[in-house]
């Protein structure tokens, strides 16, 4: 899922300043369950603003933001509110918020900080493993991402600031290498660090990327 | 300009480095003066890059400079701040000052030095970048496309002899040597027996060791490499004996004499860290020769 937080609100006043009303969309996906903009964050958000001297005109939480042409249909469906507002305050992923402002010829308002892809480690714990880096080393490293899980990204074993087995970046976390060379060493297979990885293709990285599946 | 490190390293010689760090702005003078204060008691001098990701001048216009006064360079170079057209391109240029010798590093953190908003790169790592080396000195760039003439770098890794768990870091050694790292410049080394086990560990690779010495002022000094340095630890028993010392800044320089002679019969050579005390060099050089 889409790790997002919602942005401080004074950040939010400030991109509402100019205007008074305001329509708020949450997402029902990622957003709901990292607390950032669901039913209930988005309740809350419509309190804090009316407080704060704006006028809600209405709320809706859509079914995965990041679906466009869903979006532009449940904006539809709300169409006088979404007229009368000077602004679409979206609490969703930097996706979702693009979808509406494709839908719609608003003001957009971004509500949050997409962060990461997170794992869900338990409710309300989330940790990324994975950066979409578009070119999978996973069967390489024993199924621990060093590109995302590194704080360096490095390819070919750790960097000489481990200590202890804890990441030189944060040390309160283990060093992704350490993760990597034990889950090897438990599969008899730690030779496999022997082979040099080659260089990332960062071809796979440029954007704005896009996949059209064949029919 | 014949290279004096390798031409000792070759004839199993005694090396002995030291480090200089580019200035935080355009005057070279300091920097210049440093290392001609130290280049009559080392072979060779490492030029820093963007230490501990602070910003600094580029090791390649002040390595280029040392070779202008006959100084011997080690350039740094950190994978941190270039991407890969960037790293090749100064290798170039490099070549063309008449830098031979070049330690590839992957590079400390950014978020440790003072710019903590900036993006690190690590397009590549000190592996690849070694690799790179490497191709270029057989003619061609990374990609195996020829260049107009082969460089003749000496390449070097750094190795860190007492992290713990050692056996996570030893097969990116082997992939170092594999891929064209001639010398290992270790991180500061205080346990000889720890030394003696590194050593043994990497003798297949034919890589020539030279260990880190780290001439320490005060506990205090020590306690703040402990906390903020990454990849260093001082042993407690260090602390205590620069604690107890009556003069802990010459105990200090006791403590670097002793371990650089012990490294006389386990390595190829030493490295010395004088953490800004260039003064005390040639004491612990003195330690060596008597």
């Amino acid at each position: 899922m889409i790790v997002s937080t919602q942005k401080p609100l004074e950040q939010i006043m400030t991109a509402l300043e100019g205007g008074k009303r305001v329509f708020i969309i949450g997402c029902a996906k990622c957003a709901t369950v990292c607390k950032a903009g669901g039913e209930e964050e988005v309740f809350r958000m419509q309190d804090a603003l009316t407080a704060a001297g704006k006028e809600v005109t209405g709320t809706i939480v859509i079914d995965e933001t990041c679906h466009m042409l869903r979006t532009g249909r449940d904006l539809r469906s709300r169409r006088e509110q979404v007229d009368e507002a000077d602004f679409l305050l979206v609490l969703s992923c930097g996706a979702g918020i693009q979808s509406v402002a494709e839908a719609s010829e608003k003001k957009v308002v971004a509500g949050t900080d997409s962060k990461f892809l997170g794992n869900i480690r338990r409710f309300g714990q989330f940790e990324q493993r994975c950066s979409l880096c578009g070119d999978c080393r996973l069967n390489d490293s024993g199924g621990v991402c060093p590109v995302t899980v590194c704080a360096k990204g490095l390819l070919n074993g750790p960097c000489g600031g481990m200590e202890d087995g804890a990441c030189e970046v944060d040390q309160n976390s283990r060093c992704a290498w350490v993760t990597i060379y034990e889950r090897l060493e438990r599969q008899q297979r730690v030779e496999r660090l022997d082979e040099i990885t080659p260089a990332r293709d960062f071809a796979h990285k440029r954007h704005p990327n896009s996949l059209v599946l064949e029919k | 300009m014949p290279s004096q490190l390798v031409r000792k390293l070759a004839a199993n010689e005694f090396v002995i480095t030291a480090e200089i760090a580019p200035p935080r702005g355009g005057d070279t003078s300091g920097m210049l003066k440093a290392a001609a204060f130290l280049a009559p008691f080392v072979d060779a001098i490492n030029v820093t890059d963007n230490q501990g990701a602070n910003m600094r001048m580029t090791p390649l216009v002040a390595s280029g400079l040392l070779v202008r006064e006959g100084i011997e360079p080690i350039m740094q170079l950190t994978c941190r701040d270039r991407n890969r057209l960037a790293l090749q391109s100064d290798l170039l240029g490099a070549a063309a000052l008449g830098i031979h010798n070049i330690l590839a590093l992957s590079g400390d953190d950014i978020g440790c030095g003072d710019h903590r908003q900036g993006r690190a790169v690590f397009d590549l790592d000190s592996v690849l970048l070694l690799q790179t080396i490497t191709a270029m000195n057989n003619g061609l760039d990374m990609n195996g496309a020829p260049l107009s003439g082969a460089t003749s770098f000496f390449a070097g890794a750094a190795a860190a002899p007492e992290v713990e768990p050692f056996a996570v870091t030893r097969p990116k050694l082997s992939k170092k040597a594999a891929a064209g790292a001639r010398f290992f410049q270790t991180q500061a080394v205080f346990s000889p027996e720890r030394l003696a086990f590194f050593c043994e560990s990497v003798q297949p690779l034919d890589v020539k060791v030279i260990a880190g010495i780290l001439v320490l002022k005060s506990a205090r000094m020590a306690e703040f490499i402990n906390r903020a340095i990454p990849g260093l630890k001082v042993p407690q028993t260090i602390v205590e004996r620069l604690k107890s010392a009556v003069d802990p800044a010459a105990e200090g320089v006791r403590i670097a004499s002793e371990m650089a002679v012990q490294c006389r019969s386990l390595c190829a050579g030493i490295h010395i860290m004088a953490m800004g005390r260039d003064e005390v060099v040639p004491q612990v050089v003195a330690a060596i020769h008597n």
